[in-house]
């Protein structure tokens, strides 16, 4: 049973057609590396799991996506929901100009959640979950800015599962970090795989090798390869990935 | 090889030091310029400047006494105008930055935007009597001139707005649609707050712009000279910049009243320069807060 079933999806920003009949599915608790040179389609792709690329006028999708069996793409879907379900982290940390309490609240005040006790029980489990809470547990009311980055980026990482979400969406999310912050990031991914089902795209090919179970290569809007990613990083089966993986090109 | 090399430096430096040098005179040049209008109108009007000027009535066929009706005249104007178009030119930008998507319907909404803005003031004045005054029936009132000025600044406040709006980066918007909220929660909570300081500024820009236009009130509420305060919206007022041209050209005796123009010019810089002080100030402390909050 597939946690999220791509079918020959297609997609297209005006006339350029960024992505090619890509067909991908990944298992519940699992993570799955999206790597590939820049502009291959990774990005595009990661945001058509929580209909992200909808922000983006003259875009056109064309297949289905599921998830937990559901089409997520049909008229009916409301998107507010999907993307509750689906939550997102960025490239850049971008809390929002709030305090670090209320960054994490957010996410449960727009979904209605008015319970003072529920709420405050929820920031506090997700900024542990994230192992931010020793760090940050004096300074709740104060600006989320007050962090560094790779703290910032935890806390986003907080906001985006306090109103728990089955899927974690994780766009680049190291790459403005420094190595330290960045190793916290992945053990964190280690520790999130349990609970939910990581799409993560990187272009730190280690990274990919560290943190995923599967691996999916994409070059020039083409999924090339989706393999276990000890098998992509091994013995992969095309050339190209053979290619991009070694450091011959991208 | 080296001999070129030292050649080729030089003449880089040489014409750096020319670029810098034009920039630097230009940039000092428009410095000096605000300087001396300031001084000219300093000089010429500060002997007139007291407390009675800044609160008396005008006497004696406005030669002596104060110029506080035409000031009190001004303020509501300002307050007016700001009324209508603050809420108008707020939402407008709203909708055009954040809800209608790239196409003709928003190239068509920028472009009679930026027409807008185009229109000579003058014009604005003769569509606003006609309309307020005539059409409507509001007569020559503060509320057909502070509409007819808010009809003028709408387009400034309309892209200082979006300006604001687009200032703020996207991944704000897409963090908070990626929790499941809604564009207008979207839009409130995180996306306004942000603007915030941006957008006040450019209110009180638009501010100073609204007290000193004298075309649109000239015929839809500005009198010549009127013995008491405004008590209603209804009612005509004087305003510094008509006033300071009664005064200048058509007063009765222009010679006895040329100090008190330059007066009335020195008050309404002072207005506009308070005002973007205060510009300058919120926003300072409105980035504080947002930060905080």
């Amino acid at each position: 049973m597939h946690k999220i079933e791509s079918r020959n999806v297609d997609f297209f920003y005006g006339e350029t057609q960024a992505l090619h009949d890509i067909s991908l599915s990944m298992k519940e608790n699992t993570v799955t590396a999206l790597i590939g040179p820049s502009g291959c389609g990774k990005s595009t792709y990661l945001r058509l799991l929580n209909r992200m690329n909808d922000l983006i006028d003259n875009t056109r999708m064309e297949g289905s996506i599921l998830i937990d069996q559901k089409d997520i793409y049909l008229k009916n879907t409301n998107v507010d929901d999907l993307r509750k379900n689906v939550g997102m982290v960025f490239q850049k940390p971008n809390p929002f100009p709030k305090t670090i309490y209320e960054n994490v609240a957010y996410g449960l005040r727009v979904n209605g959640i008015e319970d003072k006790k529920i709420i405050e029980e929820r920031v506090v489990t997700s900024i542990e979950q994230v192992a931010l809470w020793d760090e940050v547990k004096d300074k709740l009311k104060k600006s989320a800015f007050e962090l560094s980055g790779g703290q910032q980026q935890r806390l986003c990482i907080a906001r985006a599962l306090a109103i728990q979400p089955s899927v974690l969406l994780m766009d680049e999310p190291t790459s403005a970090l420094d190595p330290i912050s960045t190793s916290k990031i992945e053990e964190l991914i280690h520790e999130l795989k349990n609970q939910y089902t990581i799409v993560i795209v990187t272009h730190n090919m280690q990274q990919a090798a560290r943190v995923s179970d599967n691996t999916a290569f994409f070059y020039m809007g083409k999924l090339i390869e989706y393999d276990k990613t000890k098998t992509i990083f091994t013995k992969p089966a095309i050339k190209q990935t053979e290619d991009y993986i070694t450091g011959r090109f991208g | 090889m080296n001999s070129k090399n030292n050649k080729l430096a030089r003449k880089k430096r040489i014409s750096q030091n020319i670029a810098f040098g034009i920039f630097t005179a230009i940039s000092y040049a428009i410095v000096a310029l605000l300087f001396v209008i300031l001084a000219f109108i300093v000089i010429k009007g500060i002997s007139v400047i007291s407390w009675e000027f800044i609160t008396a009535m005008p006497s004696e066929g406005m030669t002596e006494g104060g110029i506080f009706p035409a000031i009190v005249g001004t303020l509501c104007l300002v307050f007016a105008s700001m009324v209508f178009a603050f809420p108008v030119g707020v939402l407008a930008a709203i909708y055009m930055n954040e809800y209608v998507k790239d196409g003709w319907i928003k190239k068509i909404i920028k472009q009679m935007t930026n027409n807008l803005a185009g229109v000579p003031s003058i014009v604005f004045g003769l569509f606003g009597m006609s309309l307020f005054v005539n059409q409507l029936g509001f007569g020559d009132s503060i509320l057909a001139g502070g509409l007819t000025l808010g009809l003028l600044v709408l387009p400034v406040v309309i892209r200082t707005t979006e300006e604001s709006l687009k200032a703020v980066d996207a991944t704000f918007r897409q963090a908070s649609l990626g929790l499941g909220a809604s564009k207008w929660q979207t839009t409130s909570k995180v996306v306004l707050p942000i603007a915030f300081p941006n957008i006040i500024t450019g209110l009180i820009l638009s501010i100073g712009r609204v007290s000193g236009e004298t075309a649109p009130i000239l015929f839809t509420v500005a009198a010549y000279f009127l013995p008491k305060l405004p008590s209603s919206i209804f009612d005509q007022a004087m305003a510094l910049p008509y006033h300071l041209y009664v005064i200048a050209t058509s007063g009765t005796n222009i010679e006895k009243s040329r100090a008190m123009a330059y007066g009335t010019a020195l008050i309404l810089i002072l207005i506009v320069l308070i005002s973007n002080l205060l510009a300058n100030a919120l926003r300072k402390y409105y980035g504080k807060k947002v930060k905080m909050n």
